[in-house]
């Protein structure tokens, strides 16, 4: 429920640290008016460039590769000039000597976002994935490299994938093959080739392009091969496709995870950072969360954790061991390395990419009683109240969870109480966005069930009954299945229900009941239960015209929702105008069904509601007959 | 005169050695072209070679090489003991480094092509002249030389250790502009598209 928290999944793992460039690039303007030295040196180089054979061309050309082709003033200079033309024009000759000239200067200033832009609008693009079928092998590398470096912007990586780009990049990887004999040109065609396609496959298009071309059993190949500056980008192209289910599939069952898991322990920390991202994205799947363990990669991840200098890598580890958690062997594992410690002394002086992902893995070891008391006796309570006070929505959810994840032990609760951490909880009802909502109230549960003199606490919030009553009438599921989960625990204390009932809970609660989301059937029957405890409720539901739709919910089939509808039912059965409603809606047969059931509660529930609509139809028959 | 069979078989044997790059198949091939070139020459050599002309012809046929200053360029490297014909082992072996030689030998040939006057280096007069014709647009404004000299001025500056920046603003050169074969290598390591820098004179992959 929690995967919208994974936002910060575009940030880590990227190499090139700016983010998508969709809108024409505004040109900065420059101090001076005066045209720089490089601009006039420049400029008289492209008079043999275009005014020359194919001989002047190649001079001029070397000679240019001698200004500083990586700052702007030079990289700008070639676009003024009006030498970027003639570049790209070089290009569509069949001249090898000059195309390989021109690329080589198009390579490096391809580097700089407006250069980019200028060379897709020229129609570069086309004729570099034109050039991708030439015979010439060093002519294929540069020309793969630029458009990687081109193709950082949407359309461009439209444009290559328009005109068959992605096609002949998946081409050139197979045309190589994965030996332990390679030549060094072989081994520069596959890196640049795999440069290409990782940029390339930022674009979700292109992602379903590379995997219709063949791409991902050549993934799975180049994947095994030793080369660091070849792995890198290719396990870069897996970590930005693993959003795909089917990429996702292709990984479990073509034995990927065997690889990436090796190379987490590989010395080269870019490679490790790319390795841990693909896994953070996979393991969304428990079929994966499974093969890591099995592949024995929480070990690597949990000891990665104690290079916290690259941010980078924390962040994309921390991601990793968070999604690994959820599964409840791989929680286990985790405590035999001691990474909920670990993890408990990454909770201060992080950056908020790695904090996100320490709390959404803290929050998932949680699940597990052990660690509740592990977290607190390394002090990590106090920072994660704390956390509580942030504003980032992301961070807010994890904490959230965290926070009522620990609340579930009752020392832990004593500590977060007297942070004043319940009242940050229901502070957090009133943040704007419906996930830190919903993860607020889902928390105040174990809270309000754990607290000391809980009732009064609740009491001491002020205006708190009333805000938590009224979201009842957000849109939101998750918000509303929250809040009746956190109603029923409020109801539980007779002053809190009283007021929630003036307050309004009863008609807010029946409006829902019309509804197909099985959770929230749950815990709105729940809630209902819990709220025909005060006053005239009971029959308030029957007004508001709640029990019928609570009859029908024992169709569901779900137990969990049979026993909360036995309850409510149970309750409410207590008046004879809701026995008669539930009776014509059927609600004896079905209860009669779940009588023989194991789960106690709903057998006494069941049969107590039995009991009490035979009464009143014995009560009725004598009324009538005398 | 017709060779004996035995005399031939020493012939192609040899040339395998010494060419190194051929099989001995594909010298007998060679050594049979030869045959046919010299019976097209003119009788002048006694059928011990060819001359400039046939040269020139086969070498436009069979690689589409046209500069004529390169193409006299290359006869001469060719023509090793300078009697104006190509002998059979001049013939294979020059090939050897044409088709298939390793860097190095590629990087004497050119710039023994280049070293128009053979004294071991190439003077800013001899670039002039291997460029002469490269500028096809002249700028109207410009003397028709002052583009060529510039692009030797440049060509200079990139490869040649001896050679004095100086920026474009001012005209003042030093005279000491040539290269030598260490300047040429070096800059060719560096970047190899330089080795045919002063014009085509190796045969295109196509």
């Amino acid at each position: 429920i929690f995967s919208k928290a994974s936002s910060s999944l575009e940030d880590v793992g990227e190499s090139s640290s700016e983010t998508d460039e969709d809108e024409q690039p505004i040109r900065r303007q420059e101090g001076s008016t005066d045209l720089s030295a490089e601009y006039w040196g420049i400029q008289k180089l492209a008079k043999y460039v275009k005014g020359g054979d194919p001989t002047a061309t190649v001079i001029a050309l070397c000679s240019m590769r001698d200004f500083n082709l990586s700052e702007e003033t030079c990289q700008l200079a070639i676009k003024d000039t009006g030498c970027l033309e003639v570049l790209i024009n070089l290009l569509d000759t069949e001249e090898i000597k000059c195309q390989t000239g021109s690329l080589k200067i198009l390579k490096e200033i391809s580097q700089n976002v407006l250069i980019r832009h200028a060379i897709a609008d020229l129609g570069g693009l086309e004729i570099m994935v034109k050039i991708l079928g030439s015979p010439d092998t060093n002519l294929k590398c540069l020309a793969a490299e630029t458009i990687a470096n081109v193709a950082r912007f949407k359309r461009a990586r439209k444009t290559v994938r328009q005109h068959g780009g992605i096609k002949k990049l998946v081409e050139l990887l197979e045309s190589i093959s994965v030996g332990s004999s390679y030549q060094a040109k072989d081994i520069e065609t596959a890196r640049c080739a795999a440069l290409a396609l990782w940029s390339c496959s930022k674009s979700t298009r292109n992602k379903k392009a590379i995997r219709k071309a063949g791409g991902i059993p050549l993934l799975a190949r180049w994947l095994k091969c030793s080369h660091t500056n070849i792995l890198i980008p290719i396990v870069g192209t897996l970590q930005e496709c693993a959003s795909e289910p089917s990429y996702r599939l292709a990984i479990r069952t073509e034995g990927m995870i065997e690889d990436l898991v090796k190379n987490l322990s590989s010395e080269h920390e870019e490679l490790q950072m790319h390795c841990a991202s693909a896994i953070f994205k996979c393991a969304e799947d428990e079929e994966i969360r499974d093969l890591v363990r099995k592949h024995e990669g929480l070990q690597p991840l949990s000891a990665l954790l104690d290079n916290s200098e690259n941010k980078q890598l924390l962040a994309a580890v921390t991601g990793a061991i968070w999604k690994c958690a959820i599964s409840r062997e791989n929680v286990l594992k985790f405590q035999e390395y001691k990474t909920v410690e670990t993890l408990v002394t990454l909770l201060t002086n992080q950056p908020e990419e790695v904090l996100i992902n320490v709390i959404g893995a803290l929050g998932e070891c949680c699940q597990e009683e052990e660690n509740r008391g592990t977290i607190r006796r390394c002090g990590g309570i106090a920072p994660m109240v704390q956390l509580l006070t942030a504003t980032n929505q992301a961070l807010l959810v994890n904490v959230n969870k965290a926070v009522g994840g620990c609340a579930m032990d009752p020392e832990n609760m004593l500590i977060i109480d007297s942070l004043d951490g319940v009242r940050l909880l229901w502070s957090l009802l009133k943040n704007p966005n419906p996930d830190v909502q919903a993860s607020a109230a889902w928390a105040l549960c174990p809270c309000v069930e754990n607290a000391k003199n809980s009732g009064e606490m609740v009491r001491s919030f002020v205006g708190g009954l009333e805000l938590i009553v009224n979201l009842l009438k957000s849109k939101d599921k998750e918000v509303l299945t929250s809040v009746c989960a956190a109603i029923a625990n409020i109801a539980k204390d007779q002053e809190n229900l009283a007021v929630m009932t003036d307050h309004g809970v009863v008609p807010l609660l029946s409006k829902l009941a019309n509804t197909n989301n099985n959770k929230l059937k749950r815990h709105l029957a729940e809630a209902i239960a819990h709220c025909c405890m005060w006053g005239s409720n009971r029959v308030a539901f029957g007004e508001a015209k709640a029990v019928a739709p609570l009859a029908r919910y024992l169709k569901a089939k779900d137990p969990l929702v049979h026993r909360a509808t036995a309850l409510a039912l149970y309750q409410l059965s207590e008046d004879p105008n809701n026995c008669i409603i539930m009776h014509e809606n059927g609600v004896v047969k079905l209860l009669l069904a779940m009588v023989g059931s194991t789960d106690d509660a709903l057998q006494e529930a069941a049969a107590g509601c039995i009991a009490n609509i035979r009464r009143l139809a014995l009560a009725t028959e004598k009324a009538k007959y005398g | 005169a017709a060779m004996s069979r035995k005399g031939r078989k020493l012939l192609v044997d040899s040339l395998t050695r010494s060419a190194k790059h051929f099989s001995k198949s594909e010298v007998e091939c060679l050594v049979k072209l030869f045959d046919t070139l010299v019976a097209k020459a003119s009788s002048q050599y006694a059928g011990a070679g060819f001359d400039r002309t046939v040269f020139r012809d086969t070498l436009y046929s069979a690689f589409g090489m046209t500069d004529d200053v390169v193409l006299d360029r290359v006869f001469s490297t060719f023509d090793k003991e300078n009697r104006g014909c190509i002998t059979v082992v001049e013939w294979v072996e020059g090939l050897a480094v044409l088709l298939r030689g390793t860097l190095e030998e590629k990087m004497k040939y050119c710039f023994a092509v280049y070293d128009l006057n053979g004294d071991g280096y190439i003077s800013k007069e001899e670039m002039f002249q291997m460029l002469k014709d490269s500028l096809l647009i002249q700028p109207a404004d410009e003397e028709p030389d002052e583009g060529v000299k510039d692009l030797v001025e440049i060509a200079l500056k990139k490869m040649a250790s001896t050679y004095l920046y100086v920026t474009f603003l001012l005209q003042d050169y030093d005279h000491d502009g040539k290269l030598s074969f260490t300047d040429f290598e070096k800059a060719v390591r560096e970047e190899n598209l330089l080795l045919e820098a002063f014009g085509p004179c190796l045969p295109d992959i196509k």
